[in-house]
């Protein structure tokens, strides 16, 4: 089963969720955790354990052979992207700005471009007791976190039998990045605050999921600031609310030096109990 | 002009609140630009008017003319994205999956495929309450090129700031590193870095000027919440020194932001002690700079 974590707004807390949540269903079945937050991924500095594997992730790019080159020009004129130019006698790639469709390469008269693979991130797997945890970083400079995204995807299908629970923390927003992370997904929980912020970015997300045709619940984190609109549009909308996680200055406190939280305090413990019994049934309503 | 981009790499830092309040501040000298597409909450604290607004139009979507394709399958191969499979015996594009590149329209035999530019979304030039000019925009469900909407808002909030002889541009940028968060910083004067004491509060800082130096801007650093964890207040406090990074100011935690937020105010309109003088002082720095 596969679980996505998502969000709208930044910093709702997500990571928080999904850190603790999987440790705590660690504490007595097996779980996979996956950053998909590419671009900042921090699940990591909540999760210790022993390095399983690491490997070094590729996107392929287009690489100019002179030799053959009869300067055409159909690769530039081919290319959607502005990643292939020709300048004078030479062809200049900009892999920053290529997607790597491939169609400059292939329809290439004399295979003048092949591909080759660019490192864009680094994959890691751990393992901390039930608890197996796997996380991509993107390289700085790299701006596309799709292909990422999809290759650590790829991976988790990969190394886990399907029955066992996924959870992937994906990236804050609701594009690109946010849809690859989600498109697999057979259930969405959404954390949110209920705050004019949260629930305007919530709504995006809402409207996201329901374009992807996807099952959700919302978490509301720091239950008690703001106000009760997020509660109220849940309810108007029928999306169910199966968890609020107190606004404590002390979650704060523990969450900001890298540690859980529930085990520190009970409140939290029960609201993610609360989780886990909605994600265990659900997976039983529906065979996953 | 000159442009100041406010981005965090880390989400919920307080980087809106803190943008809405130096746009408060700034008044009519300033214009402002919410970069910030992919969840653009600003216009919740600046209450814009909408009195303009255009569509933009960007990426290309493929079409199949049924009545032409002899279902050769040929698209459907080259596609690096699995974006055209075979649904009740026709080839169909999904919207979400296709990138744009136009191969598949290459190699049709039959001339079966264009390529289409698509409405996705709009941007808006609206007067807002500080008596000013802001640009924002609002992309449509699943729509891509959000760096592309980032440098179109911040290109007509430039041509509009020349145009009203105003001094500063004030951005709100997106989070992450990704492409948003590029097109913010290209052609940015000065960047406030808006971070918090927590270790992912500091990963992510790292990271995000790792990109702000790999562009060669001037930047400074505001540390928000700053007393939930002073010992990764000294920590920011140290990297800062060996960066050679400003230290603009540090905020205290305090949940008069959420408040301020909930009556649709910035922090400096709902606050009248401390930050608020905070934030004065702060706006007087970056102005200067």
């Amino acid at each position: 089963m596969k679980i996505a974590i998502a969000s709208g707004k930044g910093g709702t807390g997500k990571t928080t969720v999904s850190t603790n949540l999987t440790s705590l269903i660690a504490e007595s079945n097996n779980v996979v955790l996956t950053d998909l937050d590419v671009e900042e991924p921090n699940s990591g500095l909540f999760i210790s354990g022993k390095t399983l594997h690491e490997e070094d992730k590729f996107k392929m790019i287009p690489e100019w052979k002179k030799d053959e080159c009869i300067l055409c020009g159909s690769c530039r004129k081919v290319c959607n992207f502005n990643a292939v130019m020709k300048l004078g006698e030479m062809i200049m790639v900009f892999p920053e700005l290529c997607h790597g469709c491939y169609a400059c390469s292939e329809l290439c008269p004399t295979k003048s471009l092949p591909m080759i693979p660019k490192k864009m991130g680094e994959l890691k797997h751990y393992k901390s007791g039930n608890l197996d945890f796997v996380e991509s970083k993107l390289i700085i400079g790299e701006e596309q976190a799709v292909p990422l995204i999809k290759q650590t995807i790829d991976y988790v299908d990969e190394n886990f039998q399907k029955n066992i629970i996924k959870i992937f923390d994906a990236p804050p927003g609701t594009f690109c990045p946010v849809i690859e992370a989600t498109k697999d997904a057979d259930l969405i929980l959404l954390v949110t605050e209920p705050t004019p912020f949260g629930l305007h970015d919530l709504i995006l997300a809402i409207d996201t999921m329901k374009e992807l045709k996807k099952e959700m619940v919302v978490i509301i984190n720091r239950f008690g600031i703001g106000d009760a609109n997020v509660e109220k549009y849940c309810e108007e909308h029928d999306i169910p609310i199966i968890a609020e996680i107190p606004n404590m200055r002390k979650i704060a406190e523990i969450y900001s030096e890298g540690n859980l939280i529930y085990t520190r305090i009970p409140e939290v413990r029960t609201q993610l109990e609360n989780i886990i019994s909605f994600i265990s049934k659900y997976q039983q309503e529906n065979v996953l | 002009m000159r442009e100041i981009v406010i981005i965090s790499g880390k989400g919920g830092t307080g980087k809106t609140s803190i943008t809405a309040s130096f746009a408060y501040l700034g008044g009519k000298d300033v214009i402002v630009a919410d970069c910030d597409v992919d969840a653009a909450d600003m216009h919740l604290l600046m209450q814009p008017d909408l009195a303009g607004s255009k569509d933009f139009y960007s990426g290309l979507l493929a079409e199949i003319n049924q009545a032409k394709c002899i279902k050769c399958g040929k698209c459907s191969q080259v596609c690096r994205w699995d974006a055209i499979p075979v649904i009740d015996n026709r080839y169909v594009v999904q919207p979400l999956d296709c990138e744009g590149c136009g191969y598949c329209a290459l190699v049709c035999p039959r001339d079966a495929i264009s390529m289409n530019e698509q409405n996705v979304g709009k941007w808006f030039l609206s007067n807002v309450k500080t008596g000013t000019k802001m640009v924002h925009a609002k992309l449509e469900i699943g729509a891509e090129n959000s760096g592309k909407l980032v440098a179109k808002v911040k290109n007509e909030a430039k041509i509009l700031a020349e145009k009203d002889g105003k001094v500063i541009v004030i951005v709100d940028g997106s989070p992450g590193i990704g492409c948003p968060v590029v097109s913010s910083l290209s052609g940015a004067s000065y960047v406030v870095l808006v971070t918090e004491p927590s270790v992912s509060g500091i990963h992510d800082l790292k990271r995000v000027y790792e990109l702000v130096k790999k562009f060669g801007i001037k930047a400074g650093c505001i540390i928000n919440k700053a007393d939930i964890n002073s010992d990764k207040t000294k920590e920011i406090h140290k990297f800062l020194k060996e960066e050679k990074l400003e230290l603009i100011n540090e905020i205290p935690y305090d949940e008069n932001f959420t408040k301020a937020m909930t009556m649709g105010k910035t922090i400096v309109e709902f606050d009248n002690g401390n930050i608020k003088q905070i934030l004065e002082d702060s706006w007087k720095i970056i102005r200067e700079v």
